[in-house]
């Protein structure tokens, strides 16, 4: 069996995986909500409402997950890594109090008014509740990406009998990977939620339901992920160079850069050994990783050998293809149907199918990065602060396995049965429109699969499918 | 033990404000849970649907005090988290598994497809009995300082069903106050029903208290001390006496449409927990950890506590506004829930 530490890890980041997936579209899809409602505010336009009726359904049950899971981490930084709060509790302790009582309460209050207020307020003070509710999601992150970020780079602090002593908040809040965190975070819920959007209204779409709410969520998520992933790009770029300033084991660990040198190249793939400590079946670009590193390509970048201990470098090496894959499929797909958008008003049945496949793309690319940064850090829990084996608790280690077993399978229950019940929920949004004001006549107008051939070029991209 | 200065005050300030929390916590989600755990014994669908829709408003929110209260443990007096959720560890992952359960059965019943909705009704239910248990039962070990022998066991036992059934009297008295007609009788009975057990749980704990330690029976039974905390198990009876007086003529009265009695049976439950809250904080005091980690040697650095508690004092009278606002948008009788 293994030992206990590892099933608290691996416990904890079972945790923190189901619980990131849901604030990851929580967060943005609040403000999304909001630009729904304010768009209605000043249009009248019904799509505008319908749109927000429908999403908010979403948004419901994304919360409500997020709510029961966000509650287990608080008992599992006790739990599982009793050595964290004694070592550094004096500054992870208000982060998180802090982000209880700025955040939780106002979103989890207004969420009441939001869902089931509308016509026991005024619509102004029902737009207000939104945007706290949005607010609030948003201080959340700011909070808890704070202390992850000062986990990865810690500042303003000083260490006093094996005890971290805070001597500046402003630097403890505002450390050197902060901004580039929350925003890649951010950056990364908007992506997923407009994803989301866009998978969710081209599945409805491509049922046939043409109701204006599908083409408005259509428009609305294709358009976001256009414009988001460039950014995101560019805040990923700095974060690396970030990242190689502060933590350049893991920067080394992600490139599978064994050997120290200049001129190095970017391996596009590859598969680490780490006993042999080299990577088999290599493909890779010469000096590209040194150009986009040292901007310049005879820049020497430190190689793996050049650290005592770093992170284990096959899970790094294979997440952060994985996030960065992901994201160039979705600046591809999000091109080429924003451009299609643009051309002809409606996607193509092809484009439109891959779209359904990428409707959880922001999820596989999210978690991706999450291991690479996080998994990238060890074997600190925080950063030449407290390694993660010494801030592990006493629990027997049968006891964790027994309950990370139950977890995975509720975990497990949980994302199928929020998967279905939300294609589900698009599906009855089509059978039965809600909207008064809009005869069910308009619905119907079946696909005629014979006007739009589909391109095939996106087709072949597609590799994910749903 | 500090004599005086910040490092005596600033950790019985961070107590007093998890204890609140912690009270707030136990009666606002436990009419909630309360709610989850009656939800069985109503019959018909649009009967569930209603009783959902009185607390669909609000509980995520009586959620948020829980996690208050859990984290201000971690934050100012991170020693005794690691003992206490370390000691606690199976009922502690009960009781999430419980609110998990029952917080996405939440939404799912009424999104999922139809056929499904029993299930995630049956989900509903078992969440909130789970949660309700768990905690009794770790407030039960709690006491106990973690016996986990046969009478540890058992005691817990006993208090696990006691506070499911206090949750269930603070269930019936919120429906009490939400709902009308037939599902209005019908939560009057529950709540002569759990009037019973929760006076046992009441009981049981108070008189297992002081056995725990000699140091609290000579806190309680050393005089003058004694007159001094008479009143608290004398107005805990008068409360219950109380309670089944209203509950008495209650029916009667909601025939004739005169509201008042429920309005007080739900402050006079809402007391009593209130109550049995206080003796136990009484008996407990100073110790986190019963007789072994007292809230000076697990506090934080002053500096963390005065960081945490200048947030407090300022946000939380700002929670408390907009908290009860929200119950003023949402007073009255419960109407079905949509999302218009």
């Amino acid at each position: 069996m293994p030992d206990a530490v590892l099933l608290a890890r691996i416990q904890f980041a079972a945790n923190i995986t189901f619980h990131i997936l849901f604030p990851a579209i929580s967060i943005a899809l609040g403000w999304v909500l909001l630009f729904f409602k304010l768009r209605f505010n000043h249009t009248g336009a019904a799509c505008w409402m319908d749109a927000y009726r429908f999403w908010i359904k979403v948004f419901a049950l994304t919360f409500a997950l997020g709510v029961v899971s966000g509650i287990t981490m608080s008992f599992q930084f006790g739990t599982n890594w009793p050595g964290f709060m004694l070592t550094v509790g004096n500054v992870a302790g208000p982060l998180l109090a802090y982000e209880v009582l700025t955040a939780f309460f106002l979103e989890a209050t207004f969420l009441g008014i939001m869902l089931f207020g509308m016509r026991r307020v005024t619509p102004r003070v029902h737009t207000l509740a939104t945007l706290l509710v949005a607010l609030g999601t948003t201080v959340s992150a700011f909070w808890i990406l704070a202390l992850n970020s000062w986990m990865h780079t810690p500042a303003g602090f000083e260490m006093r009998e094996g005890k971290a002593y805070v001597t500046s908040w402003i630097e403890v809040i505002f450390n050197p990977s902060f901004p580039f965190r929350f925003t890649h975070m951010l950056l990364a819920s908007g992506l997923t939620v407009s994803f989301l959007l866009a998978g969710v209204s081209a599945y409805r779409w491509l049922r046939g339901d043409r109701q204006p709410e599908v083409s408005t969520g259509l428009r609305i998520g294709v358009y976001l992920a256009a414009l988001l992933i460039p950014l995101q790009m560019l805040v990923g770029d700095l974060h690396g160079l970030n990242t190689l300033q502060h933590q350049p084991a893991k920067i080394a660990a992600m490139e599978g850069l064994w050997q120290t040198g200049a001129s190095v190249p970017a391996v596009l793939f590859g598969w680490p050994d780490a006993l042999a400590r080299r990577t088999d079946f290599e493909i890779a670009i010469p000096g590209l990783a040194s150009l986009y590193l040292t901007h310049s390509l005879q820049g020497e970048v430190r190689g793996l050998d050049a650290f005592p201990e770093h992170p284990p470098v096959l899970p790094v090496f294979l997440a952060f293809r994985v996030m960065v894959g992901m994201g160039l499929m979705m600046l591809l797909v999000s091109w080429s149907a924003a451009w299609q958008l643009y051309r002809r008003g409606e996607p193509g049945r092809g484009l439109a199918r891959v779209l359904v496949g990428m409707t959880f793309a922001g999820w596989v690319a999210l978690v991706a990065g999450w291991y690479t940064t996080e998994i990238g850090r060890q074997p600190w829990l925080v950063h030449g602060v407290l390694k993660t084996a010494d801030a592990a608790g006493p629990a027997a280690a049968s006891t964790v396995a027994l309950s990370l077993t139950l977890y995975l399978l509720l975990y497990a229950a949980l994302i199928l049965a929020y998967v279905s019940v939300l294609f589900y929920l698009a599906r009855k949004a089509g059978d039965e429109p809600e909207t008064m004001d809009m005869p069910e006549v308009q619905t119907p107008q079946p696909v005629l699969p014979s006007t739009t051939p589909p391109p095939a070029r996106p087709r072949d991209e597609g590799g994910a499918d749903a | 033990m500090p004599e005086s200065g910040m490092a005596y005050w600033l950790p019985l300030a961070s107590m007093a404000l998890m204890g609140l929390a912690v009270l707030v916590y136990v009666v606002l989600d436990g009419y909630d849970l309360g709610v989850g755990i009656l939800l069985r014994h109503a019959h018909a669908d649009e009967d569930k649907d209603l009783m959902i829709a009185a607390i669909g408003p609000f509980w995520d929110a009586n959620e948020t005090w829980l996690v208050l209260g859990i984290g201000l443990l971690l934050v100012a007096f991170p020693l005794a988290h690691g003992v206490i959720l370390g000691a606690l560890y199976l009922p502690v992952t009960a009781m999430l598994f419980g609110l998990i359960l029952r917080g996405v059965a939440f939404d799912f019943r009424v999104k999922a497809r139809a056929h499904h909705k029993p299930w995630w009704n049956r989900a509903f239910h078992a969440g909130s009995l789970i949660a309700a248990l768990a905690q009794g039962a770790m407030l039960g070990l709690y006491i106990t300082g973690f016996r986990d022998d046969a009478w540890g066991v058992l005691f817990a036992a006993v208090v696990a069903l006691g506070l499911c059934a206090g949750y269930a009297l603070l269930g019936a008295a919120w429906l009490i106050l939400k709902t009308e007609g037939a599902l209005q009788r019908l939560a009057v009975r529950w709540a002569r029903g759990a009037l019973g057990l929760t006076a046992v749980g009441v009981a049981a704990v108070s008189l297992a208290t002081p056995l725990v330690s000699r140091r609290v029976f000579d806190k309680w039974f050393s005089w003058p001390e004694l007159v001094f905390l008479a009143p608290i198990p004398l107005a805990t009876m008068l409360l219950f006496f109380g309670c089944a007086y209203w509950l008495q003529r209650l029916p009667a009265r909601l025939a004739q449409g005169d509201e008042r009695g429920a309005g007080r049976l739900f402050a006079a439950a809402a007391t009593i927990f209130a109550l049995a809250f206080c003796g136990l904080a009484y008996s407990l005091f100073p110790y986190l950890v019963v007789d072994r980690i007292d809230l000076w040697q697990a506090a934080s650095a002053p500096e963390s506590l005065a960081a945490v508690l200048i947030g407090v004092a300022i946000v939380l009278p700002t929670i408390a506004g907009y908290t009860l606002y929200a119950y003023r948008v949402f007073r009255g009788k419960a109407t079905a829930l949509h999302y218009h």
